[in-house]
Formats: structure tokens, C-alpha cells, sequence
């Protein structure tokens, strides 16, 4: 990463007279002055006039202040941000994929429907699971609809009283957030020492208004829910169905699948455990899937497969039983694609060893840092765990300051300051593509950074030093937004 | 053998299980009941090769039929330079996470900021978030800021002329969200604005959805709306493919607070329904309402112009169940394609863009004509790229359509419903293309009339 700023924004860069594109419109004559002036813009926008080479530098110039996953290690725990390979890029990138249009007929697309219907089918198998929609174009909106398939099943049942979603406290702030928004009431139920939900504080709340129980396992300080049998019995005996929020689906790769747990509904990250791109905040996938006997509720369009006489067809449908329609089409078809080849490249062996070998380097990262960070939760953990910041509280050096001073050594920081059960979380998840020689190096790194905290509390009290910003001013951007270029 | 994928030696496992006092890969799942553990493999093929996997998808893709492409409908087939697929591959935008170090993060905050001004001066309004996932979600997700802003006043008014797809999507929400959604009638192919003021007159509105161009390609007038619905203390939405907000009046001109639709006719490419890009603009009034992500300008320690995520109290993070949006993982890379396109294409381009579609689109409509099989449904309403004809021929409309996209390669339109057809033409079409779709039509005619649906 180039540690200076760039800083220029395209707007910087625009003068009358240049133009970066080129468009024939051969046979074309004057047709927009012909509409009513009424109905068109008075003045033109304000966009860039910038040649294609000044648009091709500035972008790649702005590239090299941004750290991805491809530059350096990222353990930004819950986040899952494992390599993302390069072939399945090209397979998304394919031209007949690229140029199909979401409503040409079916027997235009069977080669994008099978795609669509063979993940859908994968995803089952590795979820344990039915039938999985890959509608949903991201985690949250994942969480959305599977709420929404629990809603439109007790409503089949006329089993209205249930508007109630209970959610531990240790939960993704997206878990509250999307029971919200599908119109459920949250109840929170709190958390054992140990990290894992209180079954004594959950029976109580069990009763016919309870809609779903929404939980991760292993839930977010990493501790697999060893009561996870004895909860769903009791959820499912008071008429509730459980709710699997995939976000931690990766360290169970190959070892345990939700289904079997006794979840009704999951939602997978495709950019988490199967390795699409963040890019930057999307775009993700949200798949979601649900057990046998829930099916008619998925979303619409549903992709299905009829067999007849050796023909196979792929096609789509409208069900009526459906809760609705939650996107455009089938998701985020390009992301889609990069997943399923992820999920074929690796294999059924490759997958069995994905789980295992991201919970071996989160436990080796643990292991070798204990005796410097408070670890709150002392059991074995999975994908991810939690440190309370530094075993010296003396220092007063905090999660915040540990997080910025990692950046000048060219690692991410790790997610901090949740989950929200401890004062000073510093989430670490490793994933399982870093190498031993990767871990040691930030292993040695944060060590180096808790003898700082004690002998020159300052230099990580400043960090970062030498990275392209350093301490934005955040108050003064909250305090008087300037959100666009005119405003500056 | 280890997989591609994982560093991981035999010698490295034995060394960091002993480490964490362990013997074996399994000791890590001891806490894991053995009546949940997976007994055997995964029912999923054996880990193929890349050559392998390029196979795979090559029959995949060869079982597609590609097609010239005369549909719209929400899903546009514009031209996009080249240079876009260059920069949006560069792997330090592609596999950044989301921006929440800025001291690191700077190239992805820049082109937000830079994509959330271009949006602002192509929708007029004053603010912009740093996207949604597509436009059908966008207008829901502006139909829930409307609900959350009105408090107590739950209602919201649809117009019937919008996509079909965003009205299916709207209804969703709107049904667990406890919205009740009423739909505006239309006619002669726009949007009764009489029916729609006695139905603010009902009172309880939130929110007015309206669309232009709308689902059979007319622009509509939107003149005296913005007061009606503000005297009724409701937001107005104005949807609209980004494209075409390039020249036609934009919602804010109109008076709109908030605007959300798709991005996707910024060149985006087909992709069988994604990645789109949502996007979603407000009034500054509004700023606080507006769902998802925002970036905002800022300096540094040593004075320097700096981005960082901003007004992050409305999110979901902090917000948790009192958040009226649940949005977190975004269209991202996707507001970089935007910004992109639109650094290319300019003002300037994007004007030529809506007027060689639009001139093409009009012979489109000549051509058809002359055909004898269809005409247009709504002659004299103005239109840009897109534009709805009534079919008057023998054969079954469905079975004429299908054998044009078998037998002649072309993707002629979208039916909606037994007589009528809506058309596209963008600027990727040529005059020979145009003169190719009617030559189609009148042979596929000739071979198909006598056929029942």
C-alpha cells in the first residue's frame, strides 16, 4: 500500500473540452429537443469532463491507498476475509453470462438457471438444508427474508400472535435490525459468562407470541453453543422455529451443518465463507435456506428442475405460497457464480478442511497472545474469539489504540469494540488461508505492541504514523456533513 | 494433499496444534456434541482443477443463447467503456472490506464520495448514501424512510404505472412492516394525478411513489405533484433509471425529497439480475432518515482532505432494533463502476447516450410499423429509450416472440400482457439491428401464424 496520500478527487481533475468517451450513433438525428422542454433538465449536471487516460491513472492512483485482502492480512473478526480466488472472477466475468437478460425465456438461459439451481442445491447440501433462494443480495437482507419466510409460515398456520424475534446479546447488530424492519419485536436474552446464551433466561421468554430465536453458532465471541440440541427442542416445542445467522458459518465447514443442529432457516454470506469479494462493502450474496416443509415460502422467482424423457429444464416460478418478492431477480447473479466456482474448486475435501484449519489458526493466534491480552472467554474457540484489551490495564492503551498501531505495520485491525459484552472486544479471525508465517508475523507484531503499551505508551497512543491519513477529524464531518464534491 | 487454498504443511498443523495443547484437527471440535457432527463427506463432486472448473462453466455458458437485445423493463443494455472492468478488478478495491478504517481505506471513501456527488447532481437532490442493492429494494427502502419520518401515518401511495417488479418488491415490505400500500390507478398510460389527490385526501399518507420514465417508457408530468403532497405532510419519491436522469427533469426539480431507483443503465452489465446498484438520494432536511452508508469530507492531523464514514448513529450497528433499516453489505464496488461511467461518459456523454437511444427507439417504431403488425399504444406521449406497442398480427403473440429469440438471435421486447409489447432500443443498438428485429418479426409472423398459443 503507498503510504502517501493520493487525495485528488475526479472533480479535481476536470477541464471544459475533454471527453473520455466515444459513441458512433451512425443514422442518428437531433430527437431530444423535440420532447416537451417541460419535461427535461434545465441545465446539465456537473459531472467531470476528463480524458480515458487521466480517468485510468486516477483510479489506479487512488488503488494504492487502499488495503484489501490481496495486500496484506485482514482479521477482522465476523467479517470472514479469506483470499478470494482469481478464477472464479474470470468464470463471473464470462460473456454469456454477462450479456443475459433477467427476462429473456428461460430456453435462452438454461445454462445461467442451472448455475443458479446447482448452487442453490450445494448450498443445501452444505447447510443442511431443503431449498435455498440466492435472492438476497447480502447478509442483512438474508436475515430480512428468512424472517419474512418465518413470518409467512406461522400466517399459513394463522398463527398471528407471534411477533416476537428473541436474539442474545452477543448477536450481529444486523440480527435486531432485521427483525425490526419485518415488523418483529426484539426480546434480548442475555449471555453466560462463558459467551454461550443462558438456557435458564431463554425458557421464560418461550411462548406462543415468540416468532423465531435468531442465534450465529459459534456465536460471536467465537464459542460454539454446545446447548444448541436442548435450545431448539425448546424453541421448536413452543411453536417457534430457529433462525441461523450464517455470518459464522466458516469454522463448521465440514464438521457440522446447521440442519443438523436443529435450525429451521439460515442465511449464508457468499462473501464471507465462500469467498466472493467484499469489494469495498459489497456487492455480497445473502442466500437463504430453509428445511424440508418450508420451501413454498421462499421468495419469487424460485428456479426449479423438471426432468422429462432425459431432457432436463430448468425454469422459473411464481408461487403463490411465496412471502413475496424480495429482489429484482435472483440475486446478485455475478457473485453467484464466483461461489459456486469456490465451491467446486475446492471439493468436498477442500471444503472439510476449510472449517478446521480457519479454527486452528484462530486458536494458534490465541493461544500465542494470551498471556499479554485479557481472554475473557478461556475455552477453545473456533473461527474467531475476543481479547478484553491488553492483560495490563495500567497502560491505559486501548483496543482503539492497538487497532491503529497494527495499521502501521501493514496488517487490517481486527473488528473492535464488538461483540458489546466486554469494554475493550478485539475480534480476531484469521481465516484459513494465511499461512503460519503470516500469524507469527502479527502474532510478533502484537506483542511488540503490548511492550509499547508499557515502555513508549505514546507511539501507540498516536498511531497510526505512517499511513496515507492519520486521526480524521470525525466530529467535524458529523457535526457539518459535506457529502458532496459542490460542497467542499 | 493439501488444497491450493491453504498454506497449511503437515509440518505447520503438527506445530500449531501443539501450540494449543492438541493432538489432532478434531480436538478443535471437541466441545462440539458428537451426535451434530457430520458423520462422512459432503455429497458434493470431488475438487476439480481450474482447467476443470473453466470447463464446467464454459458448457455453462455455452447452454446460453446470446441475444441482440430490444428489452428494457428495468434491466438496460448500455454500452460501457471499456477502462470500467480494468479499474473495478483491481484487487485493491475488489477485496477491501468495508471502509471502517480510513487511515487504510481512502481509495474506497474517495470514489463513495465521488459517486454520492455524481448522484446528487443526476437526481438534484442534495444528499446521496453510499448505495442500496437495487432499485426495486432502493424504493422499498424509500417507502420505510417515508413510513419511519411520517411516525404515526402508515399509508403509502404507488403508482400502478410503475415497474410491476418494484411494485411485487414494495408490497413485501410493505406487508411485514405493517405499510399499507395503496395503489394510484393510471390513464391513458400515466398516472392519474386527480385519483391520486383524492386518495391523499383520505389522509394517513406517508409517502407518493411515481416513476418516470415509467413501465411503458412515458415520461410523466409530475407539474403541481410535489405541493399536493407536501400539504398533505407526505414525502414524495421519484423513481427513475439513472441514465435517463442525465436529461430528463429531475426529481428534485420536480420537488421530490427523496429519489431512488437503479444505476444499473450506468452501463452495468446485464448480468442476468445482478450486481445493479441501488441508489438512493434525499433532501439535506433528510439526511438523518436516509438509510445505509454515507461518507462525508473531513481533514486530518496534518491538515489533509480526508473521507471517513459519517453520521454512522443511523445505522444498524449502533442502532440495532430501533433501526429503520437493516442495510449493511452494500452494492460497494458497484458505486466505483458508477463513478467510473460517469467520469467517462461526462455530462456530455451521457446526453448523446439518451439521444442515440431515443432516436433509435423512434425508428424502432417506424420499423415495427411498417411491419403491419404492431402500433404504438400510446401515440403522442413522450418517450426516451423505451416504448409500448400494440400487437395487431395473427399469431400468438408468446409463440411469435419465442421464435424470434430461437430462430433469429433477437430478444424482441417484453410482453406484459396478451396484445402488448414494451421495446428498448439503447444506444448499443444499430440501424441494422432495428432493420434486423422487423425483418424477424414479419418472417417469424409468416412461420408461426397458424399456430395456437
Amino acid at each position: 500500500m503507498n503510504r502517501q496520500l493520493y487525495g485528488k478527487v475526479i472533480f479535481d481533475l476536470s477541464k471544459p473540452g475533454r471527453r473520455g468517451y466515444h459513441l458512433s450513433g451512425a443514422g442518428c438525428e437531433d430527437t431530444l429537443s423535440s420532447l416537451p422542454a417541460s419535461l427535461m433538465r434545465s441545465a446539465a449536471p456537473r459531472l467531470p469532463e476528463v480524458d480515458e487516460p487521466t480517468v485510468v491513472r486516477h483510479y489506479t492512483n487512488m488503488s494504492t491507498n487502499n488495503f484489501g485482502v490481496d495486500t496484506g492480512f485482514y482479521p477482522l473478526g465476523s467479517c470472514t476475509m479469506k483470499y478470494n480466488p482469481k478464477i472464479n472472477e474470470e468464470m463471473a466475468a464470462l460473456p454469456q453470462f454477462a450479456a443475459l437478460h433477467p427476462l429473456q425465456p428461460i430456453f435462452t438461459a438454461q445454462g445461467a438457471l442451472k448455475a443458479y439451481y446447482e448452487l442453490q442445491s450445494l448450498l443445501s447440501e452444505i447447510g443442511g438444508m431443503a431449498e435455498f433462494t440466492l435472492n438476497p443480495y447480502a447478509g442483512a437482507h438474508g436475515e430480512l427474508t428468512g424472517l419474512m419466510v418465518i413470518r409467512a409460515y406461522h400466517d399459513s398456520r394463522d398463527d398471528k400472535a407471534r411477533t416476537k424475534v428473541i436474539v442474545p446479546d452477543s448477536a450481529h447488530g444486523t440480527n435486531p435490525a432485521s427483525a425490526a424492519v419485518a415488523g418483529l419485536q426484539v426480546v434480548q436474552v442475555k449471555s453466560l459468562p462463558d459467551g454461550t446464551v443462558d438456557v435458564e433466561a431463554l425458557r421464560p421468554l418461550l411462548d406462543e407470541t415468540v416468532a423465531a430465536v435468531m442465534m450465529t453458532n459459534p456465536n460471536t465471541v467465537g464459542i460454539f453453543e454446545h446447548n444448541i440440541p436442548a435450545i431448539a427442542e425448546m424453541v421448536h416445542a413452543c411453536g417457534a422455529l430457529m433462525y441461523y445467522d450464517g455470518a459464522n458459518l466458516n469454522p463448521l465447514l465440514g464438521v457440522v451443518r446447521p440442519g443438523d443442529m436443529g435450525f429451521d432457516v439460515m442465511h449464508i454470506n457468499l462473501h464471507k465463507t465462500f469467498s466472493t469479494p467484499h469489494g469495498g462493502g459489497g456487492p455480497g450474496a445473502g442466500p437463504v435456506g430453509v428445511r424440508a416443509g418450508l420451501e413454498e415460502f421462499l421468495p419469487n422467482p424460485r428456479v426449479k428442475k423438471l426432468e422429462h424423457e432425459g431432457q432436463t429444464l430448468y425454469y422459473h416460478t411464481d408461487e403463490p405460497s411465496a412471502l413475496g418478492r424480495i429482489s429484482s431477480w435472483l440475486g446478485n447473479f455475478a457473485v453467484e457464480l464466483r461461489a459456486l466456482a469456490y465451491i467446486l474448486t475446492l471439493g468436498r475435501e477442500g471444503l472439510k478442511m476449510a472449517g478446521p484449519l480457519a479454527t486452528l489458526n484462530a486458536n494458534y493466534i490465541k493461544e500465542s497472545l494470551r498471556d499479554l491480552y485479557l481472554l475473557p472467554i478461556d475455552r477453545v474457540c473456533k473461527h474467531e474469539f475476543v481479547f478484553d484489551g491488553l492483560a495490563d490495564k495500567s497502560t491505559g492503551i486501548t483496543t482503539l489504540n492497538i487497532a491503529k498501531r497494527l495499521l502501521d505495520h501493514g496488517f487490517h485491525a481486527p473488528t473492535i469494540y464488538f461483540p458489546l459484552l466486554f469494554h475493550e472486544s478485539l475480534m480476531i479471525e484469521p481465516t484459513e488461508t494465511e499461512s503460519i508465517e503470516t500469524l507469527d508475523e502479527f502474532i510478533a507484531v502484537m506483542r511488540d505492541i503490548a511492550r509499547e503499551a508499557k515502555e513508549t505508551p505514546d507511539v501507540v497512543r498516536d498511531a497510526p504514523h505512517n499511513t496515507p491519513v492519520r486521526h480524521p477529524d470525525d466530529t467535524a464531518a458529523a457535526l457539518k456533513p459535506v457529502v458532496t464534491y459542490f460542497q467542499l | 494433499m493439501i488444497h491450493r487454498y491453504f498454506p497449511h504443511t503437515s509440518g505447520d498443523i503438527a506445530a500449531m496444534l501443539a501450540k494449543c495443547g492438541m493432538a489432532c484437527l478434531d480436538d478443535l471440535y471437541a466441545d462440539v456434541p458428537d451426535s451434530l457432527k457430520l458423520k462422512g463427506d459432503y455429497n458434493v463432486p470431488s475438487s476439480m482443477s481450474e482447467e476443470e472448473v473453466r470447463a464446467y462453466f464454459r458448457d455453462l455458458a455455452d447452454s446460453n443463447l446470446p441475444l441482440t437485445c430490444f428489452a428494457g423493463s428495468g434491466f438496460y443494455d448500455h454500452y460501457a467503456p471499456a477502462v470500467i472492468n480494468h479499474i473495478i478488478s483491481r484487487s485493491e478495491f475488489l477485496t477491501a472490506y468495508t471502509p471502517y478504517q480510513p487511515e487504510i481505506s481512502q481509495g474506497t471513501l474517495q470514489y463513495i464520495f465521488e459517486y454520492q456527488t455524481m448522484m446528487t447532481e443526476l437526481t438534484g437532490l442534495d444528499v446521496s448514501n453510499a448505495s442500496m442493492y437495487d432499485g426495486s429494494t432502493a424504493v422499498a427502502e424509500a417507502m420505510l424512510m417515508a413510513v419511519a419520518h411520517a411516525r404515526k401515518r402508515n399509508r403509502v401511495l404507488v403508482s400502478s404505472t410503475l415497474n410491476p417488479i418494484y411494485i411485487d418488491v414494495i408490497n413485501t415490505y410493505a406487508r411485514y412492516h405493517g405499510v399499507k400500500v395503496d395503489l394510484i390507478p393510471e390513464a391513458d398510460g400515466v398516472t392519474d394525478l386527480g385519483a391520486m389527490e383524492s386518495m391523499l385526501a383520505d389522509g394517513d399518507v406517508a409517502g407518493v411513489i411515481l416513476p418516470s420514465p415509467n413501465c411503458y417508457g412515458i415520461l410523466e408530468d409530475f407539474t403541481g405533484v410535489a405541493d399536493k403532497v407536501h400539504a398533505a405532510k407526505a414525502l414524495l419519491i421519484i423513481t427513475s433509471p439513472a441514465s435517463v436522469l442525465g436529461v430528463i427533469k429531475t426529481p428534485g426539480e420536480w420537488g421530490a425529497d427523496v429519489a431512488a431507483g437503479d444505476a444499473q443503465s450506468l452501463g452495468m452489465p446485464l448480468n442476468f439480475g445482478g450486481p445493479y446498484l441501488g441508489y438512493m438520494c434525499c433532501t439535506s432536511a433528510l439526511i438523518r432518515k436516509l438509510p445505509g452508508r454515507i461518507v462525508g469530507a473531513t481533514t486530518d492531523a496534518s491538515g489533509q482532505r480526508t473521507f471517513v464514514l459519517t453520521l454512522q448513529a443511523r445505522e444498524q450497528h449502533i442502532r440495532r432494533e430501533k433501526a429503520t433499516s437493516n442495510i449493511c453489505s452494500n452494492q460497494g464496488l458497484m458505486t466505483l463502476y458508477a463513478a467510473v461511467y460517469l467520469s467517462l461518459m461526462g455530462a456530455e456523454g451521457l446526453r448523446e447516450v439518451n439521444e442515440i437511444s431515443a432516436c433509435r427507439t423512434r425508428q424502432l417504431v417506424k420499423k415495427l410499423e411498417e411491419t403491419g403488425l404492431f402500433e404504438q399504444k400510446y401515440p403522442g406521449k413522450p418517450y426516451l429509450n423505451e416504448v409500448t406497442m400494440r400487437y395487431k398480427g395473427k399469431a400468438a403473440l408468446d409463440i411469435l416472440l419465442s421464435t424470434v429469440c430461437a430462430d433469429y438471435g433477437i430478444l424482441p421486447g417484453v410482453q406484459i400482457d396478451d396484445d402488448t409489447v414494451v421495446f428498448c432500443a439503447t444506444e448499443r443498438r444499430t440501424v441494422e439491428e432495428v432493420d434486423a428485429l422487423a425483418v424477424a418479426l414479419t418472417a417469424a409472423h409468416d412461420d408461426v401464424k397458424d399456430i395456437e398459443s
